[in-house]
């Protein structure tokens, strides 16, 4: 959780004037992310509107996915809800029963790593464990849908496993679709 | 004159014997000749004709020949005789000085109703004599089918088995960056001529399948953010949803006869096997497992179906039969199995495997023995069979940023051609012989 300056933070900070940058940096720390190298592609990829941390009123969408954290990671063709992620849906599921109002939608995702069928299948059972365990912890299972992406929408392209490992996911999508 | 005709087509089958029956005319050999590819020299002449429609004719059905890896098409420069009436003996010994051990001439003519009419002889230059002719008759805008056509016959009289050119494959062509990808239906020739868009981009579109008679396709697509399985009519270009199923369904394929799709429905993390009768519309459950079954491959017979499942801990490939009876492990090697597809001739299985951090494509036969790995590297996956069960296509991805393409190999191993797409592509799947 620490931010240690590695390069690629340095050029993150340059590019600071955009705030969607800003929040982009700041997901991804809360989200657990264990690797700094290497960023996904956009903000826009992540879900974020304009506007930074500091615009993020509470209860807004910005404020979920910046101050919350709006996703899990899980390690290779696992679908277990590692220590750290369960302390970020801890902390969703502390919200959303905060801000009732919200439908969410569980998108599971997989990293290239795997064949296509079995990715989408695997993307299914992270969602699933993903809304599993935010049911234990209270929120109805009626406001929640879930969808898998399989391998199709990796926020993170590169060819080792710092993107791999950011790509296998569950994102945690208020409003949004499903079954 | 009357002394039988020896043709040698080297094939190198990797220790696996393939016997082809003879045919009439020729008779050809397969000597199994390990690593050792010896395509056969062959003469293509451009066709008669009024117009470069003959000569366009020819260089298709060049191209088709020489890709399969087993002809050696001889460069039109050294030709010796200039063919003037295709229907007259050649003079044999010019071909023979050329090291063309067949020779194809042909003429094409403007039928009074506007059709074309495209006339074919194979002839057998150190035997001196035809080994086939025949004569098709087209509209002028399929004359690129005609070609595939003439060349199939060429490839069954020369090597005893059917062709596999006068076909088209369905794919998921890809655009975009990868982590906004825009995908899209699209189907072309074998050869990777004639690409025609079957969706917009406006949804993901994954794993589209032949059915048996050509005319539909059944594929998944993200459509109301609702995944899916869908049958789309090639004709008419009319979509359905098949069956009205839970949660998401995807991973479908045709059952021979083409009566049911067979697919995986998902369920609460839980992926099984199920069939829909597309006449009477029930839905039947053959796999019930927490476990992840999917990619259900018929048997060309129907009676059994290859598919994998994680329910021993890797994917791994099982068979059973059609009613789900019997669920039998058979790949048991390093790794992890999955996307097993049935050969149209029920001798193989082709799969995607996956072993320290790479992708082969491989096949095995149907009780998991006599496993071969065709191809390896960063990734491989996919296979689809030609309709002859010669020639397997799938996709490969590059490691990076870059974008999937479709490539071709031998079941020998030998002759891997990447084809050619407008953009990015991946997921193919080889239709039946056309008609």
């Amino acid at each position: 959780m620490s931010r240690t300056h590695t390069p690629a933070m340095s050029r993150m900070q340059s590019l600071a004037r955009n705030p969607a940058v800003i929040a982009l940096t700041l997901a991804l720390a809360l989200a657990g992310c264990a690797n700094k190298k290497n960023m996904p592609n956009s903000a826009g990829e992540l879900g974020l509107g304009a506007g930074g941390a500091g615009a993020a009123t509470p209860g807004s969408s910005q404020d979920f996915t910046v101050n919350v954290g709006d996703r899990i990671f899980f390690d290779t063709d696992s679908t277990s809800i590692r220590a750290d992620a369960q302390q970020t849906l801890d902390r969703q599921a502390q919200w959303l029963q905060r801000y009732p109002r919200y439908a969410i939608t569980i998108e599971g995702h997989a990293d290239e790593r795997g064949t296509r069928e079995y990715n989408l299948a695997l993307g299914a059972r992270r969602a699933a464990a993903t809304r599993d365990y935010l049911a234990s912890r209270g929120v109805p299972a009626s406001r929640m849908k879930t969808i898998s992406y399989g391998k199709e929408r990796p926020v993170a392209v590169c060819d080792d496993i710092s993107c791999w490992s950011q790509n296998r996911r569950a994102v945690t999508v208020l409003g949004g679709a499903g079954s | 004159m009357m002394k039988r005709s020896f043709i040698r087509v080297l094939l190198a089958l990797a220790g696996m014997a393939v016997m082809f029956a003879a045919p009439a005319q020729a008779r050809v050999e397969i000597n199994i000749n390990r690593g050792n590819v010896e395509p056969l020299p062959i003469a293509v002449t451009d066709f008669q004709s009024a117009n470069d429609i003959g000569a366009q004719i020819s260089s298709v059905i060049a191209a088709d020949l020489q890709r399969s890896g087993l002809f050696a098409p001889v460069n039109k420069a050294a030709f010796i005789q200039k063919i003037t009436d295709p229907n007259q003996m050649p003079r044999f010994e010019d071909w023979k000085a050329i090291n063309a051990q067949a020779l194809v001439t042909g003429r094409v003519t403007r039928e009074g109703d506007g059709r074309l009419r495209a006339e074919f002889r194979l002839w057998d230059t150190f035997a001196g004599q035809q080994m086939t002719g025949q004569q098709f008759f087209t509209q002028p805008e399929n004359w690129r089918r005609v070609a595939h056509i003439i060349a199939d016959a060429i490839y069954k009289q020369v090597t005893g088995e059917n062709g596999y050119f006068d076909t088209r494959v369905v794919f998921v062509s890809e655009s975009g960056p990868k982590t906004a990808r825009q995908r899209q239906l699209a189907i072309m020739d074998q050869d990777g001529f004639n690409v025609r868009m079957l969706t917009n981009s406006k949804d993901i579109v994954l794993t589209p399948r032949f059915s048996p008679n050509r005319q539909e396709v059944t594929y998944m697509s993200f459509e109301g953010q609702q995944p899916r399985v869908y049958l789309l009519q090639l004709e008419t270009g009319q979509r359905e949803v098949v069956g009205n199923f839970p949660g998401m369904t995807f991973s479908p394929r045709f059952s021979p006869d083409g009566q049911k799709v067979i697919m995986s429905l998902q369920q609460d993390g839980n992926s099984n096997i199920y069939t829909m009768d597309l006449r009477s519309r029930t839905t039947t459950r053959l796999t019930n497992t927490a476990a992840i079954d999917t990619s259900p491959s018929y048997s060309p017979d129907g009676g059994r179906i290859v598919f994998e499942s994680d329910r021993g801990g890797r994917q791994q490939l099982y068979v059973m039969n059609a009613d789900g009876t019997g669920q039998t492990r058979i790949s048991f090697g390093d790794g992890s199995y999955s996307t097993p597809v049935w050969s149209p001739r029920g001798d193989l299985i082709a799969f995607t495997k996956q072993s320290a951090g790479k992708f082969s494509i491989g096949v095995m036969k149907p009780d998991g023995s006599g496993e071969r790995i065709l191809t390896t590297g960063f990734h491989n996956e996919g296979p689809t069979w030609a309709p002859n069960g010669r020639v397997i296509m799938f996709f490969r991805q590059a490691a990076g940023a870059g974008g999937p393409q479709l490539y071709s190999i031998d079941l020998t191993g030998y002759n891997e051609q990447m084809i050619k797409t407008p953009a990015f592509a991946s997921d193919p799947a080889w239709s039946p012989l056309l008609e």
